[in-house]
């Protein structure tokens, strides 16, 4: 599919998406609300099969929205699209899981989780990935800060 | 006796700790086995032990700073990860790094992952009972780690790459040892398939165990040669290729079978390729400057970058926010081995215990990719 007919396909599905031609990739920002629909379009329309999640992260832009980052690329057909599902919110972000879209998504959200405190709802097992289970914050947030264990630039 | 044969005796799940100290998880990896008798009903890794946050040191320090903080989690491939970010600084500046720099990465990547299969041949049959594969394994590896020493002065965190080109030029013995090492290693390799690949108990210890199919390797991400093995061609040295690839000919090494004699197999037939890889550059080292030069301190342009090589273990992407500081807004580290290890559960359920240590030693962890 080219990227003008996945920019449609995106844009018929959720009217209000910012879709544009990034340096590499073709980038869809959209709702985080709609984010979960749209990506289940994606992995099964037979135009699109996006199969292959590659990269999935999450991105804080302080004060007032986060963002989660889902590389997508098709092994048929080879095409690749950055999906972003924009949060509101810092306090208490939410979205929807999409690990039975793609099983490698339970890892990555819960390292989301761990490193950003986004929820995943209907995550099987959202718990801390990498910290332990009594670490207080998130550490890849903009505003976190360990008097002990940072050095200040 | 009857009576005890015909009651169903009660079974009970239980679970046992595999970790963090464990000789086979290679590193201080921790698995949670839950256990029929000996048969495995569940693998939950516990990960993180040695996690520095390397992501969140990368956005307080100067790209040149990010290309040695790589080194430091995919340690096997360390040379290749470096090439990462150099090239997605260089792709985001739009330099074009000079023909003779494209060659000597290449041949350099391409010693990197023999020297890791080397290591990874060594150690998956130490781990499945057999310590003469570790020092064959090392015997052949010492010689490219002596290659590495005498070009970039380290032997194992190598640091050669810099954004721009390679720190300093090639040692005058580079060629002559290069092509010494691949005339040795062309003689030692069947001795390697006699030892291992031809063996009867690691034939019947691999063959058939741990499987995985095409389509729950594409669900998992897992990439390199795990996914190649079930026939997930992923290869993004053919699928996206950088530096010197385009030039040169090579086979994309699939099988069918996902068990974890193909993962085997499927690493064995990568070093001969990359044998011949080496080979058809190694005479063909472009004369011209190592370097193109770069500001002191690199601001890349706003925008976002996502550069993929292919390491000795998979995919490892370099994903890069700029918001046009001098320090990256966030960078991303997609590790190869952290998508391998969430398939481990899938592949290791109904396998015995002896099958998991296989299935381990076939994915190839190296953990402080895992953990960052």
């Amino acid at each position: 599919m080219t990227n003008e007919a996945l920019q449609h396909f995106i844009t018929e599905r959720v009217p209000g998406a910012e879709v544009q031609q990034g340096v590499q990739f073709l980038q869809a920002v959209v709702p985080s609300t709609k984010a979960r629909n749209l990506l289940i379009d994606l992995r099964n329309h037979p135009e699109t099969r996006f199969d292959f999640l590659f990269c999935l992260t999450g991105v804080d832009y302080p004060p007032d929205h986060m963002m989660v980052v889902y590389h997508l690329k098709s092994t048929e057909f080879g095409h690749q699209l950055v999906v972003k599902s924009k949060i509101p919110t810092r306090e208490n972000p939410e979205t929807d899981t999409v690990c039975d879209i793609w099983r490698t998504a339970e890892f990555h959200e819960r390292e989301i989780f761990d490193l950003f405190g986004i929820r995943f709802t209907n995550h099987p097992d959202l718990r801390r990935l990498l910290l332990t289970d009594d670490w207080i914050g998130y550490p890849l947030r903009k505003d976190y800060y360990d008097p002990v264990n940072m050095i200040e630039y | 006796m009857e009576r005890i044969i015909a009651s169903q005796p009660e079974t009970q799940e239980y679970f046992i700790n595999m970790g963090p100290q464990h000789p086979s998880t290679h590193g201080v990896l921790r698995l949670v086995l839950t256990l029929d008798g000996e048969i495995i009903k569940k693998v939950e890794p516990h990960i993180g032990y040695i996690h520095r946050s390397i992501e969140k040191m990368c956005e307080h320090d100067s790209y040149q700073q990010i290309v040695h903080l790589t080194d430091r989690m995919d340690y096997l491939s360390c040379h290749i990860n470096n090439e990462a970010v150099c090239l997605a600084v260089e792709n985001a500046l739009q330099l074009e790094v000079p023909e003779r720099v494209k060659v000597i990465r290449t041949i350099i990547a391409e010693l990197q992952r023999l020297s890791s299969h080397q290591l990874w041949w060594g150690v998956m049959g130490m781990d499945l009972g057999a310590i003469t594969t570790f020092l064959y394994g090392f015997r052949d590896r010492e010689m490219i780690t002596d290659i590495f020493e005498e070009t970039c002065g380290a032997r194992l965190t190598m640091n050669y790459n810099v954004p721009g080109g390679l720190m300093f030029d090639i040692h005058p013995n580079f060629q002559r040892r290069t092509k010494e090492f691949v005339k040795h290693f062309k003689k030692k390799l069947p001795e390697y398939d006699d030892l291992l690949s031809n063996n009867i108990i690691f034939r019947q210890r691999t063959i058939g165990i741990g499987r995985l199919s095409k389509e729950d390797a594409i669900s998992y991400g897992v990439t390199g040669p795990t996914a190649r093995a079930s026939g997930f061609s992923c290869d993004v040295r053919k699928h996206h290729p950088y530096s010197a690839y385009p030039k040169v000919q090579f086979k994309e090494i699939l099988r069918t079978e996902g068990d974890c004699f193909a993962r085997y197999q499927c690493r064995m037939d990568e070093m001969r390729e990359s044998l011949s890889i080496i080979e058809q550059l190694i005479d063909n080292i472009p004369e011209g400057p190592y370097k193109v030069p770069t500001k002191a301190v690199i601001k890349l342009p706003k925008g976002e970058w996502y550069q993929r090589v292919e390491t000795a273990r998979g995919e490892f992407g370099v994903y890069i926010i700029s918001d046009g500081q001098r320090s990256p807004y966030r960078l991303k580290f997609r590790s190869p081995g952290f998508s391998n290890l969430s398939a481990l559960d899938h592949m290791a359920r109904g396998c015995k215990i002896a099958d998991l240590i296989a299935i381990m030693s076939t994915i190839d962890l190296v953990i402080p990719d895992i953990d960052r």
